[in-house]
Formats: C-alpha cells, structure tokens, sequence
C-alpha cells in the first residue's frame, strides 16, 4: 500500500466504525423478534377470568382479534388501558390474558377502569404466556381469522402504535378474511 | 435504651437475608441436576438480556427454570428443551445460538478477524524485511561514507 493512503487508514476505521454506531442509535436492543410470527396461537385450556368456566383455543379463533397480555400488577397496562378501551369501542375484538396474577385484583381492575375484553384467559401459572414466548407485560398479539398469530407488539399499545404498526396490518387481516 | 439499640441491631440483621432468594429444585439423580445447572447457564434470560435464566430474578427466568426442571425430570433430551425454548423465544434465547445463515457472522467474525490479523501482521513484516534489504547502491555509498565519518563529539 502506498505511504499516501495508508495516511487514510485511521480515517477508514473511523467512518466504518461511525456507520455501525448511527445505525446503532436507532435500534431497540430490547426488541426481540418474536418466534411466533405466522405461527397458529398455541393450544390452551384455561378458564375464564368472568365465571371461571373452561376457555380453549377454538373458543377465541374464528374472527380476527388482538391478544392482550396484561396484569394488575404491571403499570404499563395501566397507562395502556383507556387506550385499549378506545379500540373496543370502535370495534375491535379484543381479548385478555391476564398473565400471572390474582382474579379478584383482575375483577376489581375491570370493575373501576372499565373492561374492552371480549373474554379474559387466566393464565395464572404464565403456562399460556410461555408457549407465546412472552416475557413481561403488556404484549399484544394480532391474531387473524385462522388462528394464526401475524404481529406481536411488545409494550403499550398507543395511538402511534396503533396507526403505524398495528392498524395496516389489522386492515390487511380484515381484507383476507372478507375475500371468499 | 441500649436494649432498645439492640433489638433494632437484631432486627436489622433478620432483615438483611430477606432480600432475592433463588428456589431450588430437587432432582432423582445428580446427572439431571448437571444438566439443570448447564442448560441455565446456556438459557438467556429474555427480559434482562445480559444474563442466563440462572442469575436472573425476572418471573420469566423462575418460570424458565420451572420448566426446564419439569422437562427434565420428564425425561426430555438436552436438544428438546433447547428446541422448545427457541420455538417459543427465538435463537435469541440461547448464548450459543445453532449455526445458520443469520448467525453465521456472528460465528465466523473472530476467526475472520483472527486470519485478518495474522495477514495484516506478515505484510507488515514482510514489508520491513523487504526495506532493510532495499537500499540502492547510492544509499549504501552514503551509509557507508557516514559510518566512517570520524564523530566530533567522540
């Protein structure tokens, strides 16, 4: 190598080094793929939050709907939940799982902040929430017409979220399930 | 008032070893609880990500630990566990993920910048080597005029 150029080495490293950094400024080292995309929600038997009677899979597939992962315990369902409720009352089905917490706080919560669940899966044991690969709460699950998991969102579900994440693929969803 | 003193000493103490304990399991032989310690050093913890399931206290990691004592007292083989905890959390989940195309960088960049040192080292010598036995005939008369030179500081 000429004497010239190797003078452009440090320079070189610095620009290759530098790119790497920008590009790390801009990604979540907290987002984990998740596993489960396009994959069918997984078989369970739990009961129901509301009456204690036995929930399973084939009872909450059938129509596109959102699979929140929430708990008493976790704050960030708090600051979701108004939210949540927006989305019920425009129409979209949604169902709990309220992941490893107790059924009367669970009630309670729903009782005082309102309740936007089509049903709530009690997931006590967090058994559900392990063969979805969950891993704190609130996670969200867009879950279509045939059971099969398309979007999983980790955090609180917003008005940002909704709009540039999850409502495309929602709309998509809809639009699959209405062709013949 | 000095027993007083006491007592909150006493109670400071008790409350001390309070703090995060980890559950342990029992296991029907020695070998499973070899492969329990290997396979929770090698799980990831997917909520705090720098650490194994072993040393975690996330609820994630007790119930990952739950279930990888569940699995192998059920019988199951090292390569089901690590297959049904990558099913659900990706490859993510083990510290030495299976190789394939998304981690082959991950696997073969120490040995590439392994070979790309010893390379850039043997250019380097090389060229030194090459520069001490590169001096023209006009440099060597000038070394050799300069080496005789009387020094006038001697």
């Amino acid at each position: 190598m000429a004497p010239r150029l190797k003078l452009f080495l440090p320079l070189l490293i610095f620009v290759v080094l530098a790119g790497f950094l920008y590009r790390g400024l801009s990604l979540d080292p907290m987002a984990l793929p998740s596993a489960l995309i396009d994959k069918p929600l997984p078989a369970f038997t739990l009961t129901a939050l509301a009456d204690g009677r036995e929930l399973s899979r084939e009872d909450v597939i059938g129509e596109p709907a959102l699979f929140n992962v929430w708990a008493t315990w976790c704050i960030s369902c708090r600051a979701e939940h108004p939210y949540l409720q927006r989305l019920a009352d425009s129409g979209v089905p949604i169902y709990g799982i309220n992941y490893k917490d107790e059924d009367e706080a669970a009630r309670r919560w729903l009782r005082e902040l309102g309740d936007p669940y089509r049903a709530n899966i009690v997931d006590r044991e967090g058994t559900l929430g392990v063969d979805l690969g969950v891993y704190g709460a609130p996670e969200t699950y867009l879950v279509d017409a045939a059971g099969v998991i398309r979007y999983r969102h980790v955090g609180v579900v917003d008005d940002r979220v909704w709009r540039d994440t999850l409502e495309p693929i929602w709309r998509e969803v809809l639009a699959m399930g209405q062709q013949p | 008032m000095k027993v007083r003193l006491l007592s909150l000493c006493a109670l400071l103490l008790l409350t001390v070893h309070s703090g995060a304990v980890i559950e342990t399991y029992e296991f029907s032989t020695p070998a499973l609880e070899a492969r329990y310690q290997l396979l929770s050093e090698e799980l990831r913890c997917p909520k705090c990500q720098n650490q194994n399931i072993a040393d975690s206290n996330a609820p994630i990691s007790q119930d990952l630990r739950r279930l990888l004592h569940q699995q192998l007292e059920a019988g199951a083989s090292d390569e089901e566990i690590l297959e049904f905890m990558v099913a659900r959390y990706g490859e993510f989940v083990r510290y030495r993920p299976a190789f394939n195309a998304a981690t082959a960088v991950l696997w073969l960049a120490p040995l590439i910048l392994l070979l790309a040192g010893v390379a850039g080292l043997l250019l380097i010598l090389r060229g030194r080597r090459d520069g001490a036995a590169s001096l023209t005939e006009d440099d060597q008369a000038q070394l050799a005029a300069l080496l005789q030179t009387p020094e006038k500081d001697a």
